[in-house]
Order: C-alpha cells, then structure tokens, then sequence
C-alpha cells in the first residue's frame, strides 16, 4: 500500500500542554486505520491539524506525495479530507438534502441534490430519504447524514470522530458494511474510538497515542484488545472480576411508574417497573435520550411521582425529595457531572457538602461545619485517587475523569442502600473506569443495591447481573445479563424500531 | 492578537484588584470627560474623591453625609445581593423602600401624639414588613405563576411612586401643614425620630442596621446552609434541585429578605435624614444600590466599601456641581463608568489574556 497521508513530526502546543509532542505516521490508501489514546492523549488536536481547524507548531503532512497544509476546513475538504464530527452539526427543522445543500460551497438544484442523496445511500447501504425532516430521525440517521454529506465531496480520507457512541450494535453493522464498502473502493478512513472490539473488527492499522506522543502502533487483528488497552494506559489493566452475590432482600420497587417529561425535548417515562435487590447490580441500557435522565430523576428524588410508584423496603417514597431520599440511604449521581452532579465554580469541599451533608453529618443547626466537609472531601480524594492539587480546587478545573471519580467517590464513601448513577464512566480513561466500575461493584458486594444506567453496553456485561433497556421511555423487563447475546441486547435496546440493515 | 483563555479556577489576585482597577481606570476616564468639558480634571477628581473628607471648609458638612448616604446603600445592596447570587433579580428595591418608608410612618402616625418608648421599635419592624410584602408579590406571582420578578418589582417601583404621592397629599398630610403636602416631621417628634447617634459622624440607626446586615449576610453566607444553597442556586440551578434546595422557598426568603432591608432602610430615613414623607421622598437609592451589589462584587465587605465609595462619588459629585459648575449629568455619566468598568474588567477574573504573535497563514 502506497501512503496516501504521511504525518511528520507534527507538534501542537496549548499553554500549560503539549497536546502533540513529533506526532508521525501513516496512512496507506484504502486503510482502514485506528487512531486511540485515553481522553487527553491528544487524538482530537492531531485530526483537527488534519482537517485545517488547527495549525501544527511543528512538523509536515504530506496527502499523495504534496505537501499538504490546510489553512482551513474547506481547503482540507478541497484536497479529499473529510470528517464526521462526534457531535452532529444539522438543523432538525430542514429537510435531509437542505442539510446536505448547507454544507456545500456550491449546491446543485434541490432535485438534483436529493437524487444524489439517494444514489450514494443506495450504493453504500445507508437508508436515508432526503426528504425526511431531520428532526424525526435517529441519532444513527442522522450520523448518515454527516457522512453522505462528506461522500458527496468523494473523499480520498474520511476521518471518523467515535461514529458508534450514538449508536445500537444494529446500526455499527450497517455503519461498518458501509466502511468497508468505502475502503474496498479505494478510500482511506482514519477512526476514532475507545472501543478496542470494534477496532479489531473494523482496522487495518493501529496508531496509540498516550499524552500527546505515539506509544505504538499495531495491527489490531492480530493484537488482543487488552494489549492494546495496556498500551492505551501504559500499565497492565486491572480487569475487576465480580463475585455474584446471592440475590437478597427487595430494596427499591418501581411499579407501573409513568411520568411526563418536565422539558419539551424530553422523554416521557411510560410504565417503567423494576425491582433492586441487595446486592444486586441492574445495568439499564440504551441510546441516550430515551429516558436516562428522566429515570435518574425519579429515582434520586428529583421529579416526584405519583403515590405508590416508588417504594424503598416496602415504604412509598414517591414523593419524598432528594435530601429526604438521602437520608434513608436512596442515593444517585447524574450523568452530567458539571451543573448537575457539581457545580462548575465551587470547591471540592463545597460540592462534598452538595449531596454528603446529611448522611456525613456536615453540618450542625443548619451551619455547615466546613472542617468536616473538607476532611470528606480529602477522603473522597485520596479513596478515589482524584488528581487534584486539593479540596479548595474548583470542579470546573479537574479533568473529567477525576471529576467523575470525585463525583463517585462522593456517593459511594456515603454508604449508600441504593445508588443510582448514569453513565458512571462517560469520558473517563480506561484506568480510571475500571477503579470506579472496581467500586460499585464492591458497593454491592457489601450489600447495597445499585442501578447503573449506561451506554457503552461493554461496561454493563462486565458489572450487571441483571440487564435491562430503555426504549422510548418504556424498560424492558430485567433479565439475568450472563449468557445474553449482542443480538438479544440490541433488540432489547431498539426494539424492532429502526433496525433495517439495507440488502447491499 | 490579543487571546482571551479562560482560567481553571477564578483568579483570587484578581478578584480583589479588579475594583481598584476599575475605580483608577474610572478616574482616568472621567478625567478625559471632565477635560474635554473644559474643566481642569485633576481638580474636578481631586473635588469628588478628596475634598468631600478632607478639605477644611466643607468636610464639616461633607464627612456625616457620608455615612448618611452610604447607610441605605449598604443596607438595601445588601438585601439585594442574596436574590443576584442565587440569581432572582429583583429590580425594584426603590419600591420597597418607599413602601417600608410609608408603612412605619404611617404606623408611628397613627399613634400620634401618643408618648411611649416602644413607638420607634415597633415602627422599624412596620417598616421591614412593609417593604417585604411588597417584595412578596413579585415573589409569589413568580413561584406560582412563573412571571419574571424583573418585570414585576420594576413595575411596583412605579405603583409605590403612586402611592407614596397619594399618601403624601392625602392620608398622611400633616393636619397642622397649612395644607403643603407631606407629613409630619417625624425627626422632629421624639418618640419616632431617627437621631444622629455619635455627633458629627451621620450614623445613625440606619447605618447600625446596615453593618449588622453586612455581618449577617457574611456569616449567613460562608457559615450556613440557607447561604450555602443560595449560592449553589446562583451557580447551577439544575445542581442545587439535585442537593434538595426548595427552590421556590428559596425566591421567597431572597426577596423578602431583601425587601425587609429596603424597606428598614426606608424607614430610617424617613425618620430621619428625609424627615418626613413627601411627594419626592423616592431618591434612587433602591437603584443605585444595585450599582453597589454588583461593584461590591455581591459580597458583603465589598458592599460596605462599594457603598462608601459611591457615597463619596454622590457627595463629591454634589460639590464637583456646586464648586466647578459640572452638570449633574456629567456626574451621573461618571458613576455610570465605575459600573462600567468594573463589569469590563471581570473578564481578566475568569480569563487570561496572552499576547498572541499573529500566526503565520
């Protein structure tokens, strides 16, 4: 394979960082390659040197054998480079070719346009009607909308921003048939993602990057997605094994809970029931944005609901609130860790008194006994190995793997009964991840009940004894996650919604 | 290239240098402005921020004002600063200080002539109340029916205007006035009078009211919980449901706790400085104390200094009228810059600024 794309020495310096210290390699025509690091290796400056959003330092690119240095997006577009961001950027109010048409320097007639839409989604397999107003669509359509966008342009290098975190196992399918589709035609796809199966399955060559420098590179299908991990982290992972525990007494009971959403854009929860036991860890999975936070909030206290909907040892604590939840060991950590689970702007020790105070004993007559919280805060810290410079740095200035383990930590050095968290590892390295997951899953060896709402369904085999899915707001009934297959998971997830795998 | 890159943290260096900056920087500024006036502008500042205290022939008169005019500043930016650190913004503390002002008066004149030591105590709580109903309205039309308080308190000013003039030239009209408007002198009539206390200094009840709010406020907010969910509202409301704060009764404490202070604060000086109630007892404090919150960065010390500044630049202001023949307005542009630039200036407290080479295309 000749290299399409050579990177030499690139060099990317922020103030306090080097987000990319003599960043070199390669990309051959028709690859398929991964680019992984932890979050902060410096993956998402590198591909936005490589698409014009930032300038290199130091060092060269060279695309076909030229040098190639764009000063901005549409020059990098103009010389075959195209990429599909993480976060979409569409309209929902306009139709699929309208967002189509917007992206263009010069669109063609509207007409003209939709029979191309449909020409490139028919010869890559991606089922997608131009016509279709794009607020009505799927995070997975709306995904092929980005990238029949960049197909339009014919690129020579599509560069691939995590494309599966939004996505059912159905829907990677279709994505990876369209991939490979692409690189037997000769396209060279540069892909990002954490997730090391999937690289396996889907890349050519592997590049790692650990803070900012190239660690490794590998042929992912002949590497084992743990060596690659190591390299990721650069220390041997510590894989946490969980001891069944035996199913104990009920301890949270939802039964035919309903609750609209308070928030327009929200999704009203319909008819969810469950039952937590001690002991027992129930992963609840699911695409975002069909119920997450909505069961989060009626759980922590936050949204009441209606009598008899709740019960925690056979007590309705439907209407109690957050605080009132807290006190008899109902505890939750949301997904949003800055303005939900924290307050951006406060001090470790502040944000320990936001949720610990009762349960910590952090104040006395109403006065926040400012001693205490800070000792809390310590112990959180130095527990849950937040780096942080100490209990007086503000939230806003951890990272957001320290912050989530900070957040964790905070509940679950609370002794919880019940704890509830959503998306416990969403955007926190590797080795961190595996120290929280490590933690809930002592929390429930100990005997507590925990509800772990996730994505990355990974995470949720590893730790749930039980699985179940959240659907347009309705749970599907909990089942024993050991021996469930992808197939099984993915229906539970989608339903027979939007799982057309198109006859290519 | 200048480059705006934002802090990890607030600066604390920052945070406490800012004022000192903006108060210089403004007195450069209205330097430029007073020169460009035709005035000498070393003077026209020297007039404003050294004369009023420290010139022999007017200090006498000028230094209790001081006090006078910075009482009710404090004490209303005070009350003010609980609802904007929480982020309900109450606009209408003029109001509640015309509202209280009228309650306590007309409570004391209603005992009239009667003689009994408990007449001004029972005055000052008149007062609170009358200046936390006011406050309330807004608050419960907010909790219930989720109108904004800015809207609505700013629209009570107007309303309590009405009123006070009403009052003025009605209900309250001094019997024995000849028929001018206003009330009795209530500083005249022992029982109800609000006296200097120390001479020559202008404290007065008010003034003793207003540090013990500023105490209060201070304790309240870095030792209490109330104070504590305060600010976690200010800061990320969505957090602060998620940590059990009642929301609504939080809107309520915040503004009638400020209305209480504006409307003790009214009380004060209608008992007084002002003297009396009168058609044109409404005199902008509930306004400029606004100015004071925000320029004493909504913490209490910063208000007590932010207020005896500003009282100063109001007495300056008035001699710079007097002495140099400055228009009012050119003064009241002046007080505009302070504001102006503080808030200009907070960029620097939350962002670094970096001298960027410009970049090689």
């Amino acid at each position: 394979m000749t290299a399409l794309l050579k990177l030499e020495g690139l060099t990317r310096e922020y103030p306090g960082v080097r987000a990319n210290d003599d960043v070199s390699f390669s990309i051959g025509a028709g690859e398929v390659h991964a680019l992984l690091g932890e979050n902060g290796a410096g993956k998402s400056t590198l591909v936005k040197m490589i698409y014009g959003l930032e300038k290199p330092d130091a060092g060269r690119m060279e695309l076909r054998g030229e040098p190639y240095a764009p000063v901005n997006p549409q020059a990098a577009r103009a010389a075959g480079v195209a990429m599909v961001f993480q976060h979409f950027s569409l309209f929902e109010a306009l139709t699929v070719a309208e967002n189509v048409a917007l992206g263009m320097e010069n669109p063609p007639k509207m007409g003209e346009l939709a029979k191309s839409i449909r020409d490139v989604s028919e010869t890559y397999g991606l089922p997608l009607d131009p016509d279709r107003i794009v607020g009505d669509l799927s995070a997975g359509e709306r995904q092929r909308v980005e990238i029949i966008r960049c197909l339009l342009q014919d690129p020579k290098l599509l560069i691939m921003d995590e494309p599966t975190s939004v996505l059912t196992p159905q829907e990677v399918e279709i994505l990876f048939k369209t991939l490979r589709k692409l690189q037997s035609e000769g396209t060279s796809i540069l892909y990002i993602s954490h997730k090391l199966e999937e690289i396996r399955a889907l890349c050519d060559g592997a590049t790692i990057l650990r803070l900012g420098k190239v660690v490794g590179e590998c042929d992912p299908k002949t590497t084992t997605a743990r060596d690659m991990a190591e390299m990721m982290v650069g220390q041997t992972l510590h894989v946490p094994t969980r001891e069944a525990g035996e199913a104990g007494e009920v301890l949270l009971k939802v039964e035919n809970l309903s609750m609209a959403s308070s928030n327009p854009f929200g999704t009203t929860l319909k008819n969810v029931s469950l039952t937590l036991r001690a002991g027992e860890i129930l992963g609840v999975g699911g695409v975002a944005g069909n119920g997450q936070d909505e069961l989060l909030s009626v759980l922590s206290g936050e949204a009441k609901t209606a009598k008899g909907s709740v019960t925690f040892l056979g007590a309705d604590i439907s209407n109690l609130g957050p605080n009132a939840r807290r006190k008899i060991g109902v505890l939750a950590a949301p997904e949003e860790r800055l303005g939900h689970a924290a307050a951006p702007n406060m001090s470790l020790t502040e944000n320990a008194v936001l949720t610990a105070t009762i349960r910590k004993k952090l104040s006395k007559n109403n006065f926040v006994n400012w001693r205490a919280a800070e000792g809390f805060a310590k112990d959180v810290i130095s527990t849950f190995d937040v780096r942080t410079p100490g209990p007086a740095s503000a939230a806003r200035s951890l990272s957001g793997g320290n912050l989530q383990k900070f957040v964790i930590g905070r509940e679950v050095m609370q002794d919880p009964k019940v704890l509830v968290v959503n998306q416990p590892t969403w955007g926190v390295d590797a080795s961190a991840a595996a120290a929280i997951r490590q933690a809930l899953m002592d929390l429930a060896a100990q005997g507590a009940g925990l509800i772990v709402i996730s994505q990355d369904l990974d995470e949720l085999m590893e730790i749930s004894d039980h699985f179940a899915a959240l659907n347009e707001g309705r749970l599907t009934a909990p089942r024993p996650a050991l021996g469930l297959t992808v197939d099984e998971i993915g229906l539970m997830m989608g339903g027979a919604h939007d799982m057309e795998v198109a006859d290519v | 290239m200048i480059k705006f890159i934002k802090r990890p943290q607030p600066s604390k260096f920052w945070t406490l240098a800012t004022p000192l900056l903006a108060v210089i920087l403004t007195m450069i500024l209205g330097g430029l402005l007073f020169a460009a006036m035709g005035k000498d502008p070393f003077e026209a500042i020297r007039t404003i921020f050294w004369d009023p205290l420290f010139n022999p022939q007017f200090a006498g008169y000028s230094r209790p004002q001081l006090l006078v005019k910075a009482g009710p500043l404090i004490l209303i930016a005070i009350g003010l600063s609980l609802g904007f650190k929480a982020g309900i913004w109450n606009i209408g503390a003029e109001g509640q200080y015309i509202m209280g002002a009228l309650t306590g008066a007309a409570v004391g004149l209603a005992l009239y002539p009667l003689e009994a030591w408990w007449i001004f105590p029972l005055m000052i709580i008149a007062g609170a109340i009358g200046g936390f109903v006011w406050a309330m309205i807004p608050a419960i039309l907010k909790t219930r029916f989720n109108t904004n308080e800015i809207l609505v308190s700013l629209m009570l000013v107007y309303v309590a205007e009405q009123i006070l003039a009403s009052a003025a030239l009605g209900a309250l009209r001094n019997p024995e006035g000849n028929g001018f408007p206003g009330s009795r002198n209530l500083s005249q009539i022992e029982w109800m009078s609000n006296p200097e206390l120390i001479s020559g200094t202008g404290a007065h009840w008010g003034v003793i009211a207003a540090l013990g709010a500023v105490v209060a406020t201070y304790v309240l907010l870095n030792k209490h919980m109330l104070g504590f969910q305060i600010r976690l509202t200010g800061e990320s409301p969505r957090a602060a449901r998620f940590a059990g704060v009642k929301d609504k009764l939080l809107v309520m404490f915040c503004l009638g706790a400020a209305g209480a202070l504006a409307g003790l604060a009214g009380l004060f000086e209608v008992t007084g400085p002002a003297g009396q109630i009168s058609i044109d007892f409404g005199s902008g404090y509930g306004f400029t104390a606004i100015i004071v919150a925000f320029l004493g960065r909504l913490h209490p010390v910063g208000i007590l200094l932010a207020g005896l500044l500003l009282a100063l630049t109001f007495i300056g202001g008035e001699l710079a009228q007097f002495m140099l023949g400055l228009p009012s307005s050119a003064i009241q542009v002046f007080q505009g810059m302070l504001l102006m630039t503080l808030l200009a200036m907070d960029i620097v407290v939350n962002y670094r600024l970096t001298l960027v080479k410009k970049e090689v295309a």
